[in-house]
């Protein structure tokens, strides 16, 4: 019971290696948030056009988001269409695509709820102040859909940071890699150094979600 | 794509489908127990249990179930306290959903106008009797849509199971191809297999979230 395992993070640069090891996974969510947000903007104003092969398609993808794991879509990517198409991708890469690929569905949805949530009048008199359908999206819809998007789309990001634990079953070295392999390696002179190890990994996620999902509730109360 | 190979693998896949809808579902019963626990809790302001529960949900909300798993299966038991693969997951799922049931009932509860408490109270209800016959199954009726949307959130969640050595779906068309490299079969029973799992449940939840649209239309 003395010893729970934390002095084996003080050991060389281990904790180092722990951070570096979350930053990859933080990394990789964040470029997948920035393209989803871009694609989800746009995705989303196309589900809100009343053209029916543009909904059926559109349908048809956020269905397969929703109802696949994101790790069977991981190793269809990372396993399946390298087979296919013989091409080589890293995992890193692989993990961008599927996280994005997810997360322009769930913001696009987002932004058609949104876009939906505006008053119709709100279109019409644009439309009757003579603007077009680009400009009225641009000028009147867009904006105030944004405020409203806002913590939604910071939620997403938190969702994202979660779902990127995942990536380590496709061979990427990321926090959790890093604590296995600082385990492995202490196993003799620390066997229980798994609590210490895992607890400060629980800890560090919770760490990072958690102001970020605050801000979200934040916003969504001050701004609703 | 080779017949015979699918015609060989499908049983195994069975059996991991099997396995992954009794752990799930396990969980799911037990995140929805929680859930309502919760949310009583919350609904009647209890002191302290209150406070643990708004850390529960803090703490469950905002960690991936994988680095949850990873605790109670690999960090518990150096504190001693050991348990199965399967119970870890039936915990590990039932906790995180539970962070996010009590959540969506409690928004079930808060949507009930204040009128039908203080209308149950003047006939002379208790306040427990007001809340179980009155607010708690319109409020339950108020998030159907949201605890199926949970479910299959936590449906999906299960894929991960196989990092704890559970022969669910995952594992099996991992530990496949890595035994026969026969990739494109496994993965398209892979997916073949999780719609069957997770189709109906989504066909449900579109259903009934159309019916409570149709419920509100006269509002």
């Amino acid at each position: 019971m003395a010893n729970l395992g934390i002095d084996v993070l003080f050991k060389g640069t281990n904790f180092l290696r722990l951070l570096q090891g979350l930053w990859v996974s933080v990394e990789i969510s964040l470029v997948s948030v920035a393209i989803s947000i871009l694609l989800g903007l746009v995705v989303g104003v196309l589900m809100t056009f009343n053209k029916l092969w543009l909904k059926a398609i559109l349908k048809i993808y956020l269905e397969i988001v929703r109802i696949m794991p994101q790790m069977v879509l991981l190793f269809i990517v990372y396993f399946g269409t390298t087979r296919v198409f013989g091409w080589d991708i890293t995992a890193e890469a692989a993990a961008i695509f599927v996280f994005s690929f997810w997360g322009v569905a769930e913001m696009g949805d987002l932004v058609r709820g949104s876009i939906k949530s505006i008053p119709k009048i709100q279109f019409e008199s644009a439309y009757a102040l003579g603007m077009d359908k680009k400009q009225t999206y641009f000028y009147i819809i867009l904006p105030q859909t944004i405020r409203r998007l806002i913590p939604l789309s910071i939620n997403l990001i938190t969702r994202m940071i979660k779902t990127t634990s995942l990536v380590m079953m496709i061979g990427i070295v990321e926090v959790l890699k890093v604590a296995q392999q600082i385990i492995e390696a202490n196993r003799k002179a620390s066997p229980n150094a798994a609590f210490g190890v895992f607890a400060v990994v629980f800890l560090l996620y919770f760490i990072v979600c958690w102001p970020i999902s605050r801000l979200a509730v934040y916003l969504e109360k001050r701004w609703a | 794509m080779d017949i015979n190979i699918l015609r060989e693998y499908i049983p195994l896949y069975k059996d991991a489908l099997f396995l992954t809808m009794k752990i799930g579902w396990q969980g799911i019963l037990l995140s929805l127990i929680l859930g309502l626990a919760g949310a009583a809790i919350l609904h009647f302001r209890i002191p302290v249990l209150k406070a643990i529960t708004g850390i529960y949900i803090e703490i469950f909300r905002n960690t991936p179930l994988l680095v949850q798993l990873f605790f109670i299966y690999f960090a518990l038991p150096k504190v001693g306290i050991k348990i199965t693969a399967e119970t870890c997951g039936v915990l590990g799922l039932g906790l995180l959903g539970g962070a996010y049931m009590i959540e969506t009932i409690r928004s079930g509860l808060e949507s009930i106008p204040v009128i039908q408490t203080e209308s149950a109270l003047s006939l002379g209800m208790t306040k427990e009797q007001t809340f179980i016959h009155v607010i708690l199954p319109q409020a339950i009726s108020m998030s159907v849509p949201g605890l199926l949307a949970n479910i299959i959130f936590l449906l999906k969640e299960t894929s991960v199971f196989s990092t704890i050595s559970l022969m669910d779906l995952m594992f099996t068309a991992k530990d496949l191809i890595g035994m026969y490299a026969k990739t494109i079969e496994c993965l398209f029973l892979l997916v073949v297999f999780y719609l069957i799992m997770l189709l109906p449940v989504s066909i449900l939840g579109s259903i009934v979230e159309r019916r409570m649209r149709y419920g509100q239309f006269g509002d």
